[in-house]
């Protein structure tokens, strides 16, 4: 049974799409994106989801949302199955988990005034809210995410990438979700606005409870606003857990060889962290090598890392969960 | 290798191989002439790292542009001099011109796959450039091809080098970048965002090998970046732009201890940290200035925490602070960076 303050469950998640034959490739093939990712997300919390490019983040994300429809597994909300629903109570169920994507250039209509952008969600979900009372509604997202409301008869391109994100967020917030899906939500600002976007989803969590699965592949923005983090490889998830444990006691060496990849932005400290580069690129979905998917490049990885996968699993509860046979050993004392 | 110096910014005792000298570049747009270089001065030294930091249109790439010889209409040189090894490249014959920006000074982009010729095998596209450039023979240039490869660890060079860009992962494309701009063993590498696009670990990677090839030939080496911890742990000098102009400049060490500008400070405050955990994160106001009809004072006065009002009114010239210690000097571009260094301001 779930426990009482989970807001969404992702159970046992998997997704593949057939890609057609390829003049390299002449069969059909099946790429796993995903392939039975679980977690639950509390309520108020945000999850945080990284790895690398391919492993799945985005495929995770759109299935959560309702735009895929998995394989197998399923995604309840409150209990309630997210891809089962028809009709009304489909329409109330996407109004409650709503998506904020990576790119403000390319997910707002450009032909569209910021006005009409907003007002599109309550035309969508006519019962929500009556008309008269739409365009208060608006003022007050607008008010909310800090745009200036005398912009709103302004087309997107006439917002910076800070502005245009805000807007994203006005309008996933227009529907007064639960959760918010947050696919790279700031990678593409500049450093100073970056900052900006995530003081504001910090804001809109305390003032409003919402919950985040929050994709990135900056660790440090991921390590910055997430209460827990999953890290994925190849459409599975790693190690999952809560944000000190994973990052300053990884025990999947895949979580540790990324957070030593990462930089720090701190001359002092350099040459004084240990690092382990990975070699290559992750394999590719459509073959994952057997047993432990890491296995191709784990310099722990013994026979039985071939044959046999290892479970996710948390042998002590009060701790994150992994899958691996031969996890990294935690420090005996923890140093400083 | 530290010595008392009283004529630049950096350490190093050699003569720079590159100097930019006051250089700025203007764009010829609809709404006017856009100044997106004012007055740029840089110093590349052989063998060190010069990291070039800046949020996007800060004039980053422009810069690079100009040194290469890249810039095209409607962007002008307005001013100032691009010097290898002491001689002007601006005022420079097109012949000796082609020769520096192609054999002493090389670059790598971001964006490699739009950089390299999709219909040509990459192995191609080496050998042409040594043939061209080298007058090497067919078969000794394809050779020289595969070994460049070998050396940017490719694995299966042989191989790799008949394939085409498309069929490569993204780093090993920006390795093939780096493999084709280092066929010349340049003076200088001019790296662009050479990992922006890329996963830490290809980042990590793609970084190490760089660094490698620079000490193994001595290269001078500018890292355009807006990461500022990849400036950590490669710059020896950074040089932060802001709205076309540099606005500090000092050793890597010096100046992520004590910024001595507020955009810097601001940027460094900015930035969540893997290895630990702040609750809140600074954030700099409002957005970088549009570079069209910019008011007097200085450009970052509309979002900085320390603005005076002299800040509207007086732009402030890029000198150094008091020296922090002997042998080194910073320079910023803020009226009140001496308050800012000593964490008064
Ligand atoms: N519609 C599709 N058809 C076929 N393959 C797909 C489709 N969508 C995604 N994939 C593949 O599924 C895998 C996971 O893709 P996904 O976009 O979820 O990765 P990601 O983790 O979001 O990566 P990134 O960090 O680059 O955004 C990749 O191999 C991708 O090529
Ligand atoms: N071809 C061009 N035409 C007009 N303006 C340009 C052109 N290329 C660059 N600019 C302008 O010059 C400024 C600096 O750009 P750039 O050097 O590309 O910035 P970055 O620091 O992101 O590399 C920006 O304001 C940009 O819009
Ligand atoms: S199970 Fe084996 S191959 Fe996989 S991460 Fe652990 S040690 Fe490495
Ligand atoms: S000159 Fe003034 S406005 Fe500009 S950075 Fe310094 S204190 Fe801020
Ligand atoms: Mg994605
Ligand atoms: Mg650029």
């Amino acid at each position: 049974m779930a426990m009482p303050d989970v807001v969404l469950s992702v159970e046992n998640l998997t997704k593949h799409f057939t890609a057609r034959g390829s003049l390299l490739r002449r069969s059909p093939h099946v790429v796993r994106a995903l392939d039975g990712v679980s977690f639950d997300l509390r309520a108020s919390e945000t999850l945080g989801i990284v790895g690398e490019s391919g492993c799945g983040k985005s495929t995770l994300a759109r299935t959560i949302v309702g735009l895929e429809r998995p394989t197998a597994g399923r995604v309840t909300l409150r209990g309630e199955d997210v891809h089962a629903a028809r009709g009304r109570d489909l329409r109330v169920l996407r109004r409650r988990v709503q998506i904020v994507l990576q790119d403000p250039y390319t997910s707002l209509n450009p032909r569209r005034t910021v006005r009409d952008l907003l007002l599109q969600p309550f035309e969508i979900h006519r019962d929500l809210l009556p008309r008269a009372r739409r365009e208060a509604r608006i003022d007050e997202l607008v008010e909310l995410v800090g745009l200036n409301p005398d912009h709103l008869d302004r087309y997107p391109f006439q917002f910076s990438g800070g502005q245009r994100q805000r807007i994203g967020i006005a309008r996933a917030l227009a529907l007064e979700p639960e959760v918010i899906v947050c696919d790279e939500p700031v990678s593409a600002l500049d450093v100073s606005i970056q900052a900006q976007v995530v003081n504001l989803f910090q804001r809109l969590q305390r003032e409003l409870g919402l919950s985040y699965v929050f994709i990135a592949h900056d660790l440090s923005v991921v390590r910055h606003i997430s209460d827990r983090i999953g890290v994925m490889y190849l459409g599975k998830m790693a190690e999952l857990g809560d944000r000190t444990d994973v990052y300053d006691t990884p025990r999947h060496p895949y979580t540790s060889a990324l957070l030593s990849a990462v930089p720090v932005p701190d001359p002092a400290l350099r040459g004084t962290r240990s690092r382990r580069l990975l070699e290559g690129d992750p394999p590719s979905p459509v073959d994952p090598p057997s047993g432990c998917r890491f296995r191709t490049r784990c310099w722990k990885a013994q026979d039985v890392c071939a044959t046999t996968e290892p479970p996710l699993t948390a042998p002590d509860p009060r701790e994150q969960a992994f899958a691996c046979h031969f996890p990294m050993t935690q420090p005996a004392t923890t140093a400083s | 290798m530290t010595e008392t110096l009283l004529d630049g910014p950096t350490t190093d005792v050699r003569a720079p191989v590159l100097s930019v000298r006051d250089l700025s570049v203007e764009f010829d747009t609809r709404d006017g002439a856009l100044p997106a270089l004012q007055g740029v001065s840089l110093d590349v030294h052989a063998g060190r790292t010069l990291a070039l930091l800046g949020e996007s249109g800060s004039g980053k790439s422009v810069t690079a542009q100009t040194v290469m010889g890249l810039l095209d209409p409607p962007g002008r040189v307005t001013g100032g001099s691009v010097l290898f090894r002491g001689a002007d490249l601006l005022t420079a014959s097109a012949e000796e011109r082609r020769r520096v920006s192609g054999e002493e000074i090389a670059i790598v982009f971001q964006d490699a796959l739009s950089s390299l010729n999709p219909v040509f095998t990459v192995g191609e596209q080496i050998a042409e450039l040594l043939r061209v450039r080298r007058g090497m023979g067919r078969r000794a240039a394809a050779a020289r091809a595969v070994e460049l490869l070998e050396r940017v660890r490719i694995p299966a060079p042989a191989d790799r080098a008949r394939d085409y860009p498309h069929q490569f992962s993204g780093g090993m494309r920006q390795r093939v970048m780096i493999a084709l701009a280092l066929a010349l063993e340049p003076t200088v590498l001019i790296a662009d965002e050479p990992t922006t696009a890329l996963d830490v670990t290809v980042q990590a990677q793609i970084m190490d090998l760089i660094l490698d090839l620079q000490r193994e030939l001595d290269m001078g080496l500018v890292l355009i970046t807006h990461d500022l911890g990849v400036v950590a742990e490669v710059a020896d000098t950074v040089a932060v732009m802001y709205a076309g102009r540099i606005v500090e400049q000092g050793t890597v060490h010096e100046l992520f201890a004590a910024p001595a500008h507020p955009y810097t400070r601001g940027l460094l405050r900015s930035i969540p940290r893997v290895d630990r955990e702040d609750d809140t994160l600074w954030a700099i106001p409002g957005t970088p200035p549009s570079l069209l009809g910019r008011a007097p004072g200085c450009a970052f006065a509309p979002r900085c925490d320390a603005v005076v009002e002299r800040c509207t009114v007086e732009r402030p010239a890029l000198v150094d602070p008091e020296p922090l210690s002997p042998g080194t000097r910073r320079l910023s571009a803020c009226h009140r960076r001496e308050e800012v260094l000593h964490g008064h301001a």
